[in-house]
């Protein structure tokens, strides 16, 4: 039984795109919580509007109905306490500066910080990266799992109380997502942030988090959360070799299943691709889940 | 196989500087052998080149020119620069300004000159404002365009970790609409450096463009000459100095590039 | 726009701005529509567009043939592009007076200028046509056996038209300057050297709609090409949202 408050609390979450008879219910109604230093994953069937759910979480887009709390307090816009990772990192970080000044570059101004200080907390987040060899280079100059590092590094020195993470290693290729997984579980331990992480792969869920948040197709709801006991630390090969690991993987993949089925019987397509042509047009970034 | 390469390195070198010799050579024995007024023998026109455009008298018709180009352009490009990203924050101030500033653009510069005679008459200030006027065109739309067009993801990420205003110009707008803004300079670049020598070829009596003019009417075409090679030679170091000053400005977005097509 | 155009009206006619040097934005609307039914004016306009066109065309045919000679022997292009990026710079302005010299004040003196500032634009731009074509189509039409005359016309040209759409781009608005210049500064009839005429003759109404009138053609012209130009390079990888100069 938890009886502190919940660091980030989604209530009757709703988001709805245009207006009238063209309008479309991305999301009808979520609501879950996250505890402080927890990792929660969301999963769900494609284009059940989990990127729209974390970018009202960011205070990124503004929810139509319910609210996101931070801390208890509203979330009207980005908080100060919140880093975001995005999925398109090559678009995130800024060419023109080095990999020690794209992670400074949120600290600038951040007033209480000498300029000893940033510089440390700058060195500390690359090398817990391990590019702390590649301070002074450019991302171009990085492949895209090193990049995607660089912006969780300048997530970390950002010293967020909560990290949202956007489908973060959907772009990178299979070997460096394992390491990337690692990398999450490892900083998680060591700088005790709580994450909430939006992914489409089940493996990667199960394998991070300590909740799986299961939503449905649009309009979404919480389907629902499934608790992960798996031990901790966690491997990519001694943890999925668990017969638990199995069972939850299949638990969820039959969930979302399930639902993919209903998919097709009611021309989902349709919905999707006028989801897809709302999103856009709000400016969401990533593509649709 | 490695001599066969240097053999054909030194080939190429051979080439690039030999033809641009050659060249001069046939220029030379031409001009003089020919005897035509208006092609007089290129040593004539060196010399003229040397002792009037080099030495002290060079002062009163070159450094003037250089001034005003100097100014007129420094000033074109603060205020498109300025104006540019002010504008091009907002969609709205874009739309609407966007029809005046192509038409004011569509005007060639020569067109402008009598109004700037007209009302300024043809002082140095005129000048000065005339060679701004034509050159703020291409940097405000181009600013504009930079500006407008910066990624959106930058502009997520900038509200996430919540930077200030003078923050995201400095390190996240102005640097992401550089290329654009560089593109605009150059652009703004020729057309100043016409401006500057038709408004001293029409309304001026100093200056390297009234001087070349000078010079044919007064038939002294070696002089004449002489300053299509100073002309020549400006445009030739103008150009150098961006490109040098483009390249390291812009390195990351080469290598950003480069990038992207792998 | 018309905001703009409203606020300059109020300004001409309250007196802010003096109104001998700034007339009313209407009036000088009014004047250009008499203009416009004036055969002087089209006479004028029609020797502008005379110099623009055939010096652009003269010009294209000097740049794409010598172009396309230079550009296929790497040796030829190697052997000049020193002396190029020492004759690309050279303002074409700078020529006026020898052109004066050479032929005089009339036709022949604006095609001149018109010819040598257009040239190096589109000349530059079908070289960098010509060394862009991927050597793979290239060798692909050569074993298909396809004569020289084929492979110009199905692998040549639709390389290297994008590039020269582009040179067109550009080169139609530095003819279209220098026309007006040659007309201006040497008095080649034309609407440069209308628009002098009429401040010389104090009628500034009819300068200030002369000066519309030039920009209005000024800005079709780019209309015009610019659109070309965004057809032919749709496709080609070239086309890119960043770092194009308008």
């Amino acid at each position: 039984m938890r009886h502190h408050p919940p660091l980030l609390e989604l209530v009757g979450l709703g988001k709805t795109f245009g207006e009238g008879p063209g309008a479309t219910q991305a999301i009808a109604e979520l609501t879950f919580s996250v505890q402080e230093g927890e990792l929660v994953s969301v999963v769900g069937p494609s284009g059940c509007g989990k990127t729209t759910m974390l970018r009202c979480v960011a205070g990124l887009l503004a929810p139509s109905s319910g609210e996101v709390r931070l801390r208890g307090r509203t979330v009207v816009g980005p908080p100060p306490e919140m880093a975001f990772v995005f999925q398109d990192y090559s678009r995130s970080l800024m060419p023109w500066l080095s990999v020690r000044d794209n992670v400074e570059l949120p600290l600038r101004h951040k007033s209480r910080l000498s300029r000893r200080e940033r510089r440390s907390l700058v060195e500390d987040a690359v090398s817990s990266v391990g590019l702390g060899r590649f301070l002074d280079r450019y991302p171009w100059q990085l492949s895209g799992g090193m990049q995607q590092r660089v912006a969780i590094a300048r997530a970390l020195a950002y010293q967020p109380e909560i990290l949202l993470m956007d489908e973060p290693f959907a772009s990178v290729d299979a070997q460096a997502r394992a390491d990337l997984e690692d990398l999450v579980l490892q900083v998680q331990g060591a700088y005790g942030v709580t994450i909430l992480f939006v992914t489409h792969d089940i493996d990667e869920a199960v394998y991070l988090s300590d909740r799986v948040v299961v939503l449905t197709r649009p309009p979404t709801t919480v389907q629902e959360t499934v608790s992960v006991e798996l031990p901790r630390p966690r491997d990519q090969v001694s943890t999925k070799e668990l017969p638990e690991f199995a069972r939850l993987r299949a638990h969820v993949f039959r969930g979302i299943k399930r639902q993919m089925e209903v998919d097709q019987g009611e021309g989902a397509e349709g919905h999707r691709a006028r989801l897809a042509g709302h999103l856009e047009a709000s400016g969401s970034t990533g593509t649709p889940p | 196989m490695r001599a066969l390469r240097r053999r054909r390195l030194l080939a190429g070198l051979t080439l690039e500087a030999g033809v641009p010799l050659a060249l001069l050579a046939l220029w030379w024995t031409w001009s003089t052998r020919a005897g035509l007024v208006f092609f007089p023998p290129l040593p004539d026109i060196l010399r003229s080149f040397r002792e009037t455009w080099l030495a002290a008298p060079a002062s009163k018709e070159v450094l003037p020119s250089l001034g005003r180009l100097a100014v007129g352009y420094a000033t074109a490009v603060l205020a498109g620069v300025g104006l540019g990203t002010l504008l091009g924050c907002s969609e709205a101030a874009r739309r609407s300004a966007d029809p005046i500033v192509q038409f004011l653009r569509g005007i060639p510069p020569p067109a402008l000159l009598p109004f700037g005679i007209l009302v300024f008459g043809i002082g140095d200030p005129m000048k000065v404002l005339m060679i701004a006027l034509v050159c703020l065109w291409p940097v405000l739309l181009n600013t504009i365009d930079g500006v407008g067009g910066v990624d959106p993801t930058l502009r997520e990420t900038s509200r996430v970790y919540g930077l200030p205003l003078g923050t995201r110009l400095a390190y996240v707008i102005l640097p992401a609409a550089s290329p654009q803004i560089v593109a605009g300079a150059r652009t703004g670049l020729s057309l100043a450096i016409i401006m500057m020598v038709i408004s001293e070829m029409v309304a001026s009596t100093n200056g390297i463009g009234y001087s070349i003019l000078e010079a044919q009417q007064t038939f002294r075409i070696p002089d004449m000459w002489a300053g299509i090679l100073v002309l020549g030679v400006l445009g030739y170091l103008l150009n150098g100095l961006f490109v040098l000053l483009e390249r390291r400005l812009l390195r990351w977005h080469r290598g950003a590039r480069a990038r992207e097509g792998v | 726009m018309l905001g703009v155009l409203s606020l300059l009206e109020a300004l001409t006619r309250t007196g802010v701005l003096p109104a001998s040097d700034f007339p009313p934005p209407s009036l000088t609307l009014v004047t250009l529509g008499q203009q416009l039914a004036t055969a002087g004016f089209w006479n004028a306009v029609g020797q502008t567009l005379a110099g623009w066109a055939s010096g652009l065309a003269l010009a294209a045919v000097l740049a794409a043939s010598l172009g396309m000679v230079i550009g296929a022997s790497d040796l030829a292009y190697r052997a000049i592009r020193v002396p190029l990026e020492f004759l690309r710079p050279i303002p074409s302005v700078a020529l006026i007076p020898l052109a004066i010299l050479l032929y005089g004040t009339g036709f022949t003196s604006k095609l001149f200028l018109v010819v040598f500032a257009s040239f190096w634009p589109l000349f530059v731009q079908v070289l960098y046509g010509m060394r862009d074509i991927d050597p793979l189509a290239m060798d692909t039409a050569r074993s298909f056996g396809l004569r020289r005359l084929e492979r110009v016309r199905h692998v040549i040209l639709p390389s290297t038209l994008p590039y020269l759409a582009t040179g067109l781009r550009i080169s139609s608005a530095v003819a279209l300057i220098l026309a007006v210049t040659a007309e201006l500064v040497i008095g080649s009839p034309g609407l440069g050297k209308e628009i002098d005429v009429a401040r010389v003759g104090g009628d500034g109404r009819l300068m200030y709609a002369l000066i519309v009138a030039t920009g209005v053609l000024g800005w079709s012209i780019n209309a015009v090409f610019s659109r070309v130009e965004r057809r032919l390079l749709h496709w080609h990888p070239s086309q890119r949202a960043d770092g194009g100069a308008r």
